[in-house]
């Protein structure tokens, strides 16, 4: 390829396309972005990154990201009342579940799931943590809240197992038909499943 | 090339923003890998799970190459296997079996055993007998098989009770007796297709465990599958 740009912007542009979502295209377009907008974006962009590279750390407890260890989740003291602890497999679910406003609950994030594919196993998860947390008192129901996949679900029972003999209750999200999802696409499984938990109408 | 088949799905991974790499059983071609596109869609989500039984087709400029999937759903099972943490765990540990196999090298009697446990309503006792007689056609069908015929020291074929640890073959009750713990349990089951019961299980998970350790997991240099233990102590209790 023809050189186009000095070394500092071809490496702006090999690195931005490895974030999600970008490729050398989107890359190129972003860095041309950042250059024309310079002092209106680049520079508060770069400063931003910076203070969140020197300030972002993972939760001591939950394992969530925050500037604060333990996170602001773990220390809000509506939260600590309520008892009831949401596991999930990953901070975006967590981020989700709180765009969802569920109301004041705490969060623990497992890191993944059980995949001998990927060479994921029990250790490499944060289930021990989990152990000795509930152990620890003050959580009444543990919200089970993993994908429903194959692997999720895998994991999601292990982490019953893991939890058995201690005095909490433990429950997992409903499976069942999506907002906006039309019967005739859904799977003969997840029909199942929302028929089996129909509810009053 | 191309080819169209069914396969059994036994595992996906993620590759780059929308697509996976999905890995298929199929009785033609055996273990096979390929890229599907736009696999991590949410309309592809329920077709590609662990336990599914799909209608594949695989095309690629040449035969070495990984090539793209398109993928039809034939038999959705997934989502009843994961209302029953049983056959959950029996679906994922199968299909972590299935890929020690080498790619591209066809077992349709080890994946016809499989879709006959998928498929089954069995109780716990008659589950654990399929399984351990499945690790026992995988160790086979690995180059690891067990010689149950006659025993290694003394050639009779009655009264074999144990399995030599060290050649894998069949040891009378009377020949082990010098060697005490050492020798591995032979179940009955394993030589008269009798009804096992959970002391029986729990010897057939330990000889197949100790024989897939020896040939398969430790010079892989992988870890035996923590759903095997957890599905062992449901079915047989703890080893």
């Amino acid at each position: 390829m023809a050189h186009t740009a000095g070394p500092e912007i071809e490496q702006l542009i090999q690195l931005l396309a490895r974030l999600p979502g970008f490729g050398p295209r989107s890359a190129r377009r972003a860095t041309l972005h950042l250059i024309k907008k310079r002092e209106v974006l680049m520079s508060p962009l770069a400063s931003a990154m910076q203070r969140a590279f020197e300030n972002v750390r993972t939760c001591s407890v939950c394992a969530n990201v925050d500037t604060a260890d333990p996170c602001g989740i773990c220390t809000d003291v509506r939260r600590t009342g309520q008892g009831m602890l949401i596991v999930v497999e990953d901070v975006a679910d967590l981020w989700a579940l709180e765009r969802s406003s569920v109301g004041p609950v705490l969060y623990h994030v497992l890191g993944g799931t059980l995949s001998p594919l990927d060479g994921v196993g029990p250790e490499d998860l944060n289930i021990a943590s989990l152990n000795a947390r509930v152990a620890a008192g003050g959580i009444s129901e543990v919200v089970l809240a993993v994908n429903a996949t194959v692997e999720g679900q895998t994991t999601a029972h292990y982490v019953t197992d893991r939890l058995a003999g201690q005095n909490v209750k433990i429950t997992r999200l409903a499976h069942g038909v999506p907002v906006g999802g039309e019967l005739d696409y859904l799977d003969e499984g997840t029909l199942a499943q929302a028929l089996k938990a129909r509810t009053d109408f | 090339m191309n080819w169209s088949g069914e396969g059994l799905i036994i595992g996906t991974r993620r590759h780059g923003e929308t697509s996976i790499i999905l890995e298929a059983m199929t009785a033609e071609r055996g273990r096979h890998l390929g890229l599907v596109r736009g696999g991590r869609s949410r309309r592809m989500g329920a077709v590609l799970q662990p336990g599914n039984w799909v209608q594949l087709s695989w095309r690629a400029r040449l035969d070495e190459h990984l090539g793209a999937y398109t993928v039809e759903p034939l038999i959705q099972r997934a989502a009843e296997l994961m209302r029953d943490r049983q056959k959950l765990f029996m679906c994922q540990l199968l299909c972590q079996h299935l890929r020690l196999l080498p790619e591209r090298d066809p077992h349709r009697g080890i994946l016809i055993s499989v879709l006959e446990i998928l498929k089954s309503d069995a109780d716990t006792t008659g589950a654990g007998k399929a399984l351990a007689r499945f690790e026992m056609q995988l160790l086979d069908d690995l180059g690891f098989g067990l010689d149950l015929s006659s025993c290694a020291a003394t050639g009779t074929t009655v009264d074999l009770s144990h399995v030599s640890p060290k050649s894998g073959r069949a040891v009378s009750r009377a020949a082990a007796l010098p060697f005490g713990e050492r020798m591995l349990v032979l179940p009955r089951f394993f030589a008269d297709g009798g009804e096992p019961d959970r002391t029986d299980l729990q010897n057939a998970f330990r000889l197949t465990g100790f024989f897939l350790g020896r040939h398969v997991w430790q010079p892989r240099e992988i870890s035996p599958p923590h759903t095997r233990d957890a599905l062992i102590e449901m079915l047989a209790g703890p080893l």
